[in-house]
């Protein structure tokens, strides 16, 4: 599974003063009141709690402090090869400055090693601005950039990749699902049939007798959803159902279609529509949505405990 | 027990997008101010407690560790906090145990949401990975159970519109809401577009960024603060499950049971009677009722019927929500703070505009996660 999202970062005062240096070729360290220079600059002294405003130029060539090696790089690292991550001192700063060092060899770095920030050839005021650092005693090559308006903001992607290994109870629910199938297993305390099946959340013991439910049930309440959003998969206006399937006792959230969202009910009776056998996957998708039965609707009283 | 008191409060202009600050700079607008308000030197905090809603929502894994020296807490104990949507609820309530344990005598509680980094409705429409991919966004989560409510007690539509009027009323004597609304009416709010039915767009809150603090004392630092305090005379938080079998979405239990701990540690026989202002967090308008109800104020569908008769206005039997509440200003992270410094406020006479004249006794109120987590305090001008 993924998880993205390109985030924002509204930099206020400081940060915002340093990212525009960054963007017009300078590094900005923050003089605190017992004199450090902090790289990047703090926003606020932790020593007195004021604001910091004393801003001063640092050079773009320091120090490896210390440092450690990256043999497989990895997505969104400042390099795709071999690189070294490093703690810099730059001149003229007393805090050191975590950045990536482009070097051949893991026999060429050390500490002590001498520096110097390689710019970005276009810069927006962003750390990414300094590319990374390479050896040098001397400041490297940069290119003009007009001096524009402050930065103010920066943004950040985020992607995040995951693997989930399911659980016994997640597994055996999948595995029915691929099969056309809908399960359910008994909670031994309470004797509650949870779909999908899990870690009873009322007794805290595990799931027990597996229990066939049908692929119909009766919506127990609902919304229309009208409103519009971001990684929104139907065109609105659509019903979000709470559906208490037959054989089961708690709902499960679906999309009840194939009617006027203005007419769905509480009580109306449905049942899942299965998409065509030829795409069923372990997986939940294979309910495409729910749709009406024309049977009578249920009565309030029979799902009433579970609203 | 030890005795603990709210010496001061701040908070922030609440805005949709505060691009003006950094995350650190929001912290310390309502901290700079909660200090003043306190009288409260840098050196006399002892700890600072930070509370946030998920880190999804600014994409910060851990902000507290970055955050630590902006919020004072270098050199200090730091906890943060993390109860979703109730998190300001129980941070300040983490502090007042800090104080009341004899741990500290000052304490810095601060929550915050920079909702404008990302987009909180995406970040709550992460699709777990096993159930159907259904997307009905943030409200429509609660949607379905404010139908709920409606259907249990045959509630008359207007309901859930004549709270948002009050509210966004109330938020336009409030400086620091982020919506102010003076000229709402109650046909504005049920002309305006269903979203999630049966919730309409004025009838739901906005995404704001903004932050909160509090510093809370122990009975020397109280009685050393020439400024009336807010004496918390009791907490409670209680937990549920999101989903169990037979759950009451519309009355959940961990409610009740909280709020029966909170009246009986407070000596509270009659909340209606003895409460004289509540901040309850409502971010749906039909929560106004259905938390009455839950708090026990009234009995199961009689929320309705107070909301209905105009009581829970400024000036009524109980004014509930005379800041705006959630409904005009909600940084998620620090909406449960808001409810609670907004009730020591009241009682200590520090509400400006929306003062409710005579408040004596207040109630704090905060709920999150799929109404799992409850968080709440009493809190009154007397220990």
């Amino acid at each position: 599974m993924s998880i993205a999202f390109d985030y924002t970062r509204s930099l206020g005062p400081v940060l915002s003063r340093f990212m525009t240096g960054l963007r017009d070729g300078r590094v900005l360290g923050g003089r605190t009141a017992d004199g450090r220079v902090h790289v990047p600059p703090l926003e606020f002294d932790p020593l007195t709690h004021e604001p910091v405003t004393d801003l001063v130029d640092v050079s773009p060539v320091g120090t490896v402090i210390s440092w450690t090696w990256v043999d497989q790089p990895l997505e969104g690292q400042p390099l795709s090869r071999p690189f070294a991550w490093a703690l810099i001192r730059l001149d003229g700063a007393d805090t050191a400055l975590l950045h990536a060092v482009d070097i051949q060899d893991q026999d060429q770095i050390r500490t002590g090693l001498r520096v110097r920030a390689k710019w970005s050839p276009s810069r927006i005021g962003h750390i990414n601005d300094i590319a990374c650092f390479e050896p040098g005693s001397t400041p490297g090559d940069i290119s003009d950039m007009s001096p524009g308006e402050p930065v103010k903001i920066m943004t950040t992607p985020i992607r995040l990749h995951y693997r989930h290994t399911t659980s016994d109870e997640e597994d055996r629910y999948l595995r029915a699902l691929a099969d056309g199938r809908l399960i359910g297993q008994r909670c031994p305390a309470c004797r509650k049939v949870y779909v999908p099946p899990r870690v009873c959340p009322a007794d805290g013991v595990a799931p027990g007798e597996v229990v066939d439910v049908a692929d119909r049930g009766t919506v127990t309440t609902f919304c229309v959803v009208n409103v519009p959003f971001a990684g929104q998969r139907l065109d609105p206006p659509y019903v979000v159902a709470q559906v208490l399937l037959d054989g089961a006792d708690i709902p499960i959230p679906h999309l009840v279609l194939g009617l006027d969202a203005g007419d769905v009910r509480m009580g109306m009776r449905v049942a899942a529509v299965w998409r065509d056998r030829s795409e069923w996957a372990a997986t939940p998708v294979n309910i495409a949505h729910f749709e009406p039965t024309g049977e009578p609707d249920a009565a309030y009283e029979s799902y009433a405990e579970h609203l | 027990m030890r005795r603990a008191a709210v010496l001061g409060t701040g908070q922030t202009h609440h805005r949709t997008r505060r691009t003006d600050v950094s995350m650190a700079g929001l912290c310390r607008e309502a901290i700079d101010r909660a200090m003043t308000d306190s009288g409260t030197d840098w050196s006399q905090i002892d700890a600072v407690v930070l509370g946030k809603a998920p880190d999804l929502f600014e994409g910060v894994m851990m902000p507290e560790l970055f955050l630590a020296d902006a919020i004072g807490a270098a050199g200090k104990p730091l906890l943060r906090v993390h109860t979703a949507g109730s998190v300001g609820g129980a941070t300040a309530i983490v502090a007042t145990s800090l104080i009341r344990a004899g741990v500290h005598r000052r304490v810095l509680a601060v929550a915050f949401e920079k909702q404008s980094e990302s987009n909180a409705m995406w970040a709550l429409s992460i699709q777990p990975p096993f159930t159907a991919p259904i997307g009905a966004g943030a409200g429509g989560y609660f949607a379905p159970h404010i139908r709920s409510y409606i259907r249990r007690f045959e509630a008359p539509d207007h309901i859930g519109a004549m709270v948002a009027v009050k509210d966004r009323q109330n938020g336009a004597l409030n400086p620091f809401a982020h919506l102010r609304q003076p000229d709402i009416t109650l046909d504005s709010v049920r002309e305006s577009r269903m979203l999630w039915d049966p919730i309409r767009y004025d009838e739901t809150c906005p995404s704001s960024d903004g932050a909160c603090a509090v510093v809370i004392g122990d009975e020397a630092a109280a009685n050393a603060s020439d400024r009336q305090v807010a004496w918390i005379k009791a907490t409670a938080m209680r937990t549920e499950p999101t989903f169990y079998s037979g759950k009451d979405h519309v009355n959940p239990r961990a409610g009740v049971e909280a709020a029966n701990a909170l009246w009986t540690a407070a000596g509270i026989k009659d909340p209606l009677d003895e409460i004289d202002v509540a901040e309850i967090y409502v971010p749906f308008s039909w929560f106004e009722p259905m938390w009455l109800e839950n708090l026990g104020f009234v009995g199961p569908g009689q929320g309705w019927k107070l909301t209905e008769s105009g009581e829970t206005r400024i000036g009524g039997r109980l004014p509930v929500n005379p800041s705006g509440g959630v409904l005009c200003s909600n940084p998620i992270g620090a909406s449960g703070l808001l409810r609670f410094a907004e009730s020591a406020m009241q009682v200590m006479g520090r509400a400006g505009e929306h003062q409710v004249a005579g408040a004596a006794t207040a109630l704090g109120h905060a709920y999150g996660g799929g109404s799992q987590f409850f968080s709440m305090w009493v809190v009154g001008q007397q220990p």
